[in-house]
């Protein structure tokens, strides 16, 4: 028996509300499944499951909000017999988990006007005591219960960045990159392929982006209390904006390991996906480095801030035709600058150079990406 | 506690100066049960009184609880001020028809024509290796008696002046002394006097948990409040003193504060004091509450014999400590 638990979606969760499950007890269900929709901050998640095995139980209804780490199901694994003794670490609960609040807290709620869903429980077991209301209540008045999800977001959003800024030392380098030559051959490609397959520049970036970092792969990975762990693989977390406000930045699973073709359609569906509200947990928590693009804003070029835990984060501003030096002589060229912002615990100078100077030389070759 | 001069002295002299005054303050008054005359008591609490008051009012009496609670009854009904003297509390069990269908009901059976003014003692509790026909701790059952009123004096101050207001009263009292209690020593005021039995005292403030407790637990739970202080949890420390009726409200007043419970109790969980404490908490304080009301009490054995069974069995400080720190937020990770 295992216990599935309410991820952490990102660096700032703390709790999400259970929208449905689509799974039944007795279902069973493969590695990657999708078992349950979670509500967070950035929207509806689906929510995968990473053992194989048959659910067992569900522990919490649909409307409840739970803190993350907070048990939903248990799931028997594929050679356990059903009903066999929970394992110890699985605890009593059979009873579907609600959040614990103490008599005295619902009673300070009402005086204080806090609205208990949004207070974290630090009592015994979780509960919401006292002191959790009073807290809350001199956490100033919260975001009234009727905030929209945008006013959510913004606050998750800018706790990770706060956090990252107070935690992670921030390196940043840049370099302007002549890409004249790439979107030649991007425009040439693209009239070998079907108008819905067309690849947009962004692809060329991602890709130039993930071979970069598996030549240089201290910039791609996480950083811990115990230091830098490396990333399982090449998950380029693609910052999308949304189209009520707010923005994400889920995983681009195996960038590296993907053609154009299939980097780009698998882009598309992320994007149409994440504005749609429906991506998947593990495209929330798994990317070990982050593309944001700026360009079509206007910028020249953009600083960004690394999205803990991971350690670093590639800005690309706009591509703008430019006097360039070329072989001698001055031409028209399209050049774009290109950003890293490196966590200096986890990456040095040179190395975050190596890495820009990679990505470089990975758009000169597009028809190697 | 006092301002004033103070004596040392311990609680088994006290209670005998507290029967010594009462013999002196009320020809009524005399002391009746088994081997309290030339004996001493067995506690030795009546020590000297023969010699000093004679036997006609300290009375030995036959091995025969029944017979002389009883004649206890009959005397406090003709007029006398008797204090009758049992062994232990298990002991009081032979004569519980007397306590119990006899004393606490007259008042009522009489319409309030005949009243019982006696005084019944008796040493309670285990840790002196009594084992299971000494040393248990039956007051929770008595206090389920409409009529009794039942206090257990857990300090030296309230082993010398409970005894007298006791004897005020026109219905009938309990006094419970704890065995571990008789050689307790500590500083009486010399202008020491008569104890309200009406209401419960709080021993320590504190604002983070109510410790509930009485008799000889008193002093566990302080030792666990100091062990909690060092870690900078404030423990009120409530001495109930008086058993039935419970004092409630000193309780409310606390647990409003401090939101936290924990209830310290000798005697066995199931149907015990601390139940009734613990119901009439979630009765009429419910809302009040930031934890669920803890409960420290004897295993649910026969206070056994050997030392360490002994110990194991009844609540020390540090199951007081542990239940405490239950109710408490988990300290912040580091």
């Amino acid at each position: 028996m295992s216990e599935f638990r309410m991820p952490s979606l990102g660096a700032d969760m703390e709790a999400g509300t259970l929208v449905e499950w689509t799974k039944a007890p007795g279902d069973t269900v493969a590695r990657g499944d999708i078992v349950a929709v979670v509500d967070t901050d950035k929207g509806a998640i689906e929510i995968e499951v990473f053992e194989p095995g048959t659910i067992e139980r569900l522990l919490v209804e649909p409307g409840q909000k739970v803190p993350v780490g907070t048990a939903l199901a248990i799931i028997r694994g594929a050679n356990e017999t059903p009903g066999a003794a929970a394992p110890a670490a699985v605890g009593a609960p059979a009873a579907p988990v609600r959040t614990r609040v103490s008599p005295a807290a619902r009673k300070a709620a009402e005086q204080l006007h806090v609205d208990l869903a949004g207070v974290v429980g630090q009592g015994p077991g979780g509960a919401i005591t006292v002191a959790d209301v009073e807290r809350a209540a001199a956490a100033g008045p919260p975001a009234p219960k009727t905030s929209t999800r945008a006013a959510g977001m913004r606050a998750a959003i800018g706790a990770a960045m706060a956090r990252s800024k107070r935690e992670i030392p921030h390196l940043y380098l840049s370099t302007t990159v002549d890409v004249t030559q790439p979107l030649a051959w991007l425009g040439l490609a693209n009239q070998a392929r079907p108008v819905t397959e067309r690849l947009l520049p962004i692809v060329l970036f991602l890709k130039a982006v993930a071979n970069a970092a598996v030549e240089v792969p201290a910039v791609n990975g996480t950083w811990n209390e115990n230091g830098f762990v490396p990333g399982a693989g090449v998950h380029i977390g693609c910052a999308i904006a949304l189209r009520d406000g707010g923005l994400v930045a889920p995983a681009l699973h195996d960038v590296d390991k993907k053609s154009l073709g299939e980097a780009g359609r698998d882009l598309m569906d992320l994007v149409s996906r994440a504005r749609a509200g429906s991506l998947r947990s593990s495209e929330m928590t798994d990317a070990t480095i982050t593309l944001t693009n700026l360009g079509d804003l206007g910028v020249d070029a953009a600083y960004a801030v690394i999205y803990p835990p991971q350690v670093a984060i590639v800005a690309i501003g706009r591509v703008v035709e430019r006097p360039w030096v070329v072989a001698g002589r001055v031409e028209p060229r399209s050049v774009v600058t290109l950003s890293l912002s490196a966590d200096h615990r986890a990456v040095d100078g040179r190395q975050a150079g190596a890495f820009l100077a990679a990505v470089e030389r990975a758009l000169q070759a597009p028809e190697a990406l | 506690m006092a301002n004033g001069p103070t004596r040392r002295i311990t609680y088994r002299d006290a209670m005998r100066e507290a029967i010594r005054e009462a013999l002196t303050r009320d020809p009524r008054v005399f002391l009746m049960g088994e081997d309290v005359g030339r004996y001493g008591g067995a506690y030795a609490v009546s020590k000297g009184l023969l010699a000093e008051f004679g036997p006609e009012r300290i009375r030995d009496t036959p091995l025969s609880e029944s017979t002389f609670v009883g004649a206890g009854i009959g005397a406090a009904l003709g007029g006398s001020r008797p204090i009758v003297e049992v062994m232990t509390v298990n002991f009081s069990l032979l004569a519980l028809d007397q306590i119990v269908n006899t004393a606490a009901t007259i008042r009522h059976m009489s319409g309030g024509q005949f009243s019982v003014p006696v005084v019944i003692r008796m040493a309670t509790g285990a840790g002196r290796q009594l084992a299971a026909q000494h040393a248990h701790s039956l007051e929770g059952w008595l206090a389920h008696v409409p009529g009794l009123r039942i206090v257990e004096p857990a300090t030296i101050e309230d082993a010398r002046g409970m005894l007298w207001t006791a004897l005020q009263d026109p219905d009938p009292v309990l006094i419970f002394e704890h065995q571990t209690l008789y050689n307790l020593e500590g500083d009486l005021p010399a202008d020491a006097g008569p104890v309200d039995i009406d209401r419960a005292v709080v021993r320590r403030h504190g604002g983070d948990v109510t410790v509930i407790t009485y008799g000889a637990m008193l002093y566990k739970s302080l030792a666990a409040a100091a062990t909690l202080a060092a870690d900078g949890v404030e423990c009120e420390v409530i001495d109930l003193r008086t058993l039935r009726p419970l004092d409630m409200n000193t309780i409310f007043e606390s647990v409003r504060r401090t939101r936290r419970v924990a209830i310290v109790d000798e005697g066995w969980r199931s149907g015990g004091l601390s139940a009734e404490i613990a119901a009439r908490l979630a009765e009429s304080a419910f809302y009040d509450l930031d934890a669920p009301i803890a409960r420290v009490c004897s295993a649910e054995v026969p206070i056994p014999y050997p030392k360490h069974l002994e110990d194991a069995a009844v609540p020390q400080a540090a199951a007081i400590v542990d239940a405490v720190r239950a109710l408490l937020p988990a300290p912040a990770p580091r």
